[in-house]
């Protein structure tokens, strides 16, 4: 008898979802799709909040006083999307502090690209105009999510990322039209940064396990494989305007598919680092852990403060 | 790793300019109204999006159930008088 009710609660889903009717937190869903939405908006959540390591690192050495103001509003940008995400994920009935430690105790993932250590100025740039364009990519058909609060989320994130893009190519076109000195370091950025923002779209089609359900139920508008290439599509043109090259040879304009051809991508790389063997995963974890036990007594104060307001006014 | 006391949570409405109602914009955690409100500020209208702030603790809030949905709206649809649309008007009569 259950398992009818369910079956007929997941149709009437189904139907709504396939109507482009929005799930809100307290209508019913089905236990997978809450665990899905659950384990993708706290990765998310968390690659919002591991994102602002490589980035922190350099605003104290950023070149005036116009670059440190914007790295650092773009890093408060993205605390504030990490907040977000969270709230999101909470209203799913995950909890918040649980989420957080799964990514402490290296149970959740965060995107790979965090792991790769940002060495220069001009990894700034790289940072802002790939990884940026790369997760706007990703994000704005997540504006047209399925689940409410998480596409809801998505605009207001959209709308605060586009400045970051803008600002991380402003950065390689300085660069890039500056002393030779200043146009290796943007090119030697773009090296290292291309393949890993390729490699954020996800493994491919062919291995991307959650990807089918995940567009029945219109969490997903596209595979990874199609975002990848729309990024390509775009960011070609952009490196030759900057007048930089493409660290792919097999990159050429394909006349017949009118898309960018390009090489294939190292997934054992892809996977060492998801498996945690990038080159600062653990650095990253550490720092996260770190700021939660600094920052606990924190906590603690604020709450033992309202508590004791609260007993003299009742008192 | 040990669990901290957690800040409750809080639901965020904001007045984006005056004339206009507050809406409901995300949530937060704080550990009371004031830190709620500061928090919002920083986190909700860091682009002049708003310029006055509700907080409201989030287990003070009553919500209807979606699955009395029928119930609870489906009586609005039976009564199209109560738009004006209903009603026919004949031609020639303006300013109605």
């Amino acid at each position: 008898m259950m398992e009818i009710d369910n079956k007929e609660l997941e149709n009437k889903f189904q139907q709504k979802i396939d109507r482009d009717i929005k799930i809100e937190p307290n209508d019913w869903m089905p236990d997978a799709y809450r665990t899905t939405l659950i384990r993708q908006i706290s990765q998310h959540a968390h690659s919002e909040v591991v994102g602002m390591l490589p980035e922190g690192n350099w605003i104290t050495r950023a070149p005036n006083l116009r670059r440190k103001a914007v790295l650092l509003a773009k890093v408060q940008d993205e605390a504030g999307h990490g907040l977000y995400l969270y709230s999101a994920a909470e209203t799913l009935g995950a909890d918040r502090e649980q989420t957080i430690d799964d990514l402490h105790s290296g149970k959740a993932k965060y995107s790979s690209i965090f792991n790769y250590p940002t060495l220069t100025w001009a990894d700034m740039g790289a940072v802002g105009w790939l990884v940026d364009g790369a997760a706007i990519m990703n994000q704005v058909p997540l504006c047209r999510c399925s689940y409410g609060p998480y596409a809801r989320a998505m605009i207001r994130v959209c709308k605060e990322e586009s400045f970051h893009q803008r600002q991380g190519f402003e950065i390689m076109t300085k660069l890039a039209g500056g002393a030779i000195e200043q146009k290796e370091m943007a090119q030697d950025a773009l090296n290292r940064f291309w393949w890993p923002a390729l490699m954020m779209f996800g493994p491919s089609d062919a291995d991307s396990s959650h990807t089918e359900q995940s567009m029945k139920w219109k969490i997903k508008r596209h595979t990874n494989d199609e975002l990848r290439q729309m990024f390509v599509d775009v960011t070609v043109p952009q490196i030759e305007t900057l007048g930089l090259t493409v660290p792919d040879p097999d990159v050429k304009w394909n006349e017949v598919k009118g898309r960018y051809d390009y090489g294939p991508i190292d997934w054992d790389e892809f996977w060492q680092v998801v498996g945690g063997n990038g080159p600062c995963n653990k650095e990253r974890v550490d720092a996260r852990r770190k700021a939660k036990e600094d920052g606990k007594w924190v906590v603690e104060a604020a709450m033992a403060f309202t508590n004791k307001r609260n007993s003299k006014k009742s008192a | 790793m040990e669990k901290s006391k957690e800040w409750p949570l809080w639901e965020v409405f904001i007045r984006s300019k005056q004339g206009l109602n507050h809406k409901h914009v995300g949530s937060l955690r704080a550990s009371d109204a004031t830190m709620a409100i500061d928090n919002a500020r920083d986190v909700y209208t860091r682009r002049s999006e708003g310029i006055s702030i509700w907080v409201v603790p989030s287990n003070n809030i009553t919500a209807s159930d979606p699955s009395d949905e029928d119930s609870l709206f489906e009586p609005a649809n039976s009564k199209v008088y109560r738009h004006p649309t209903f009603y026919d008007v004949p031609d020639g009569i303006s300013h109605m």
